[in-house]
């Protein structure tokens, strides 16, 4: 596809055929030959066609192909005029990052690593097929599906502070439990509390840099050495039965006629439709921040145990990187409300935005940008930049480079695992076999995608994080 | 994983899995894709048939029917704890504005004899070809979220 060159990070799609906006790439060569390698610009070229999209369809430095929208695609809608996808929102519904920052150094937990990771693997359930350990009944799930994080902090998982660390305070008000289906909630009662699978992770780190002391301070973390506990997980078999029956749903009374790609699905967002899968996700939104509450009470309850705590085990923040909201963006000097969807990308507001805590205003919202198994992991903060250049967003991880069967070919769990201990790295994990999936060579390089983040404007670098256990469903 | 006796063909893909699968009829294309969604997660070919699920299904074109179809591996999985390891009595009945499906899956409740080394979240549109060939033979392509 041809591409107009804005700059060294900055790419562009012009406006071409049915396109209403144009596209744009933030990424280095390097990372565009990558997202060149697939349909990811065709994707971008196909959201950009969609009634109702505002300004451009943007394309992050970690992006590779997803179903409809790319992973990695950021496209915002004008609310009367434009729509809601389940494609722009993706699968894996507040599929998204939580960061503990611990009041415990590298030294402290240098000789119980291995029993940290080990109680840790103990209490919280991963795996595939792996049922959590609390019987849900369909009442109290309700509860969860509208009150997300806060119903687990009413029930003793993690602490009311947490709460206001974490995206949306941990609850989307507009949660429709009533339109999730049968499938959808009996997909959810057992895995309540679970890790899952695949790239999903929980890594015990260490600050191995600090880019940006003052706003590394004003986010909880003060310095080399400091030990942060990482949770990447999502809202399981309950948001992927909830992004299925939307597609379905919105097939069949809309029709597929003139999609490009049937899972560009989409209906007005001021419709029934439109509003019951608005519901439903935020219900789906809520249960994953409740999910990654109670696996964060966990890990500090065995934190406690095994080193006899009560050193500090705060929240830095809990981000969402596959999600739709509601948000308030200026367009050529307007304020405009938008229905913003993010698919494998991270919101990464800048200083001043009313929807983060009072605590970043003055330096920005945490951006948190896990890396691939074995590699660093990073901590940006939201720019004022990126509200204009993307509607406050940035990339969501490593992204993928490489196919898990051509992974699996080519890498073997036994010696990852081997080559991570003889780095001083822990590995858990339910399924070794699995591992070659995660091989860090599977994934493209995360320093190039924070660099560029950074250096485009989308995100800037506060620390970087480096994993001495790993725990892998 | 891999190539299962002709039944399917597990195909690269950056981010998921990918598979084709191939039958002498639509319905046995449709039972190897079902079998194909498993071995991404477990070895269907070592699951013994202690437990059998009636599965049927109506959706508005052959493509949703295979959306769901698939998905009922997921479900079972998911809410029965049921490894899917054959599938028998397949039908798919055709109808201009629907398309109906019915089958039994036979397998059986997982355990510790079986290994699990692979999470299906969910299936897709993506890249998604169900197709006849000139000489009658069938081929469904589908691309799986992992």
């Amino acid at each position: 596809m041809e591409l107009r060159k804005v700059d060294g990070n900055t790419w562009e799609i012009p406006r071409q055929g049915d396109m209403l906006v144009p596209g744009v790439i933030y990424a280095s060569e390097r990372l565009l030959k990558d997202i060149r390698r697939d349909l990811t610009l065709t994707q971008a070229r196909n959201v950009a066609c969609l009634p109702g999209i505002r300004k451009m369809s943007y394309v992050m430095p970690d992006a590779h192909q997803g179903y409809g929208f790319p992973i990695g695609g950021v496209a915002a809608f004008d609310l009367d005029e434009g729509v809601i996808s389940p494609g722009g929102v993706g699968y894996d519904i507040n599929c998204g990052v939580r960061l503990l920052a611990t009041g415990y150094r590298d030294k402290d937990i240098a000789a119980r690593r291995k029993e940290l990771l080990a109680g840790i693997f103990k209490e919280v359930p991963a795996g595939v097929g792996k049922g959590g350990v609390t019987k849900l009944s369909l009442g109290v799930l309700k509860e969860i599906l509208v009150e997300g994080a806060e119903w687990a902090v009413r029930n003793g998982y993690g602490l009311p502070e947490d709460l206001e660390r974490t995206e949306e305070g941990g609850r989307m008000r507009d949660a429709e439990p009533g339109g999730l289906s049968n499938r959808a909630m009996e997909r959810g009662i057992p895995q309540l509390g679970t890790l899952g699978a695949g790239n999903h992770f929980l890594e015990i780190q260490k600050v191995a840099e600090v880019f940006d002391p003052e706003t590394a301070r004003a986010f909880g973390i003060v310095g080399v050495g400091q030990v942060t506990v990482m949770i990447h997980c999502g809202s399981r078999g309950l948001g992927h039965q909830v992004a299925s029956d939307f597609i379905e749903r919105m097939e069949n009374e809309r029709g597929t006629d003139g999609l490009p790609d049937r899972e560009l699905v989409h209906a007005p967002f001021r419709s029934d439709l439109g509003r019951s899968y608005y519901g439903a996700m935020c219900a789906a939104v809520n249960y994953a921040f409740a999910n990654r509450q109670m696996i964060a009470h966990w890990v500090r309850d065995v934190f406690a145990r095994v080193l006899g705590g009560p050193a500090a085990m705060g929240q830095v923040y809990d981000v969402c990187h596959n999600v739709a909201k509601v948000e308030t963006h200026r367009i050529d000097g307007v304020e405009t409300r938008l229905c913003v969807h993010r698919k494998g990308a991270t919101r990464s507001f800048g200083p001043g935005r009313r929807e983060i805590p009072a605590a970043f205003r003055a330096v920005g919202q945490p951006v948190i940008i896990p890396g691939s198994m074995g590699t660093s992991s990073y901590i940006l903060a939201g720019t004022a930049e990126a509200e204009e250049k993307s509607f406050g967003s940035t990339a969501h991880g490593a992204g993928r480079v490489m196919s898990r069967h051509e992974a699996h070919k080519r890498f073997r769990g036994e010696r990852i695992r081997d080559e991570l201990a003889a780095r001083g790295i822990e590995l858990r994990t339910a399924n070794l076999k699995g591992v070659a999936e995660e091989a860090s060579e599977a994934y493209k390089d995360v320093d190039e995608v924070v660099r560029v983040s950074d250096e485009a404007g989308l995100g800037r670098l506060v620390a970087r994080v480096v994993p001495v256990g790993v725990m892998k469903g | 994983m891999g190539h299962s006796s002709g039944r399917y063909r597990i195909l690269p893909h950056t981010a998921d899995g990918k598979f084709q699968a191939y039958g002498a009829t639509l319905e046995e294309a449709f039972g190897n894709a079902a079998l194909a969604t498993a071995s991404l997660m477990w070895d269907w070919t070592k699951v013994e048939p202690r437990t059998r699920y009636a599965v049927h299904m109506k959706a508005r074109d052959l493509k949703q029917l295979l959306v769901k179809f698939l998905g009922e591996v997921i479900y079972l999985l998911e809410t029965r704890r049921f490894l899917l390891g054959e599938v028998a009595g397949l039908t798919i009945e055709r109808e201009e504005a629907s398309s109906r499906i019915e089958a039994v899956f036979i397998g059986d409740a997982l355990a510790d004899r079986y290994a699990l080394f692979g999470d299906v979240k969910a299936v897709t549109y993506n890249e998604m070809k169900i197709e006849e060939s000139d000489c009658g033979r069938y081929t469904v392509q589908v691309v799986v979220d992992m």
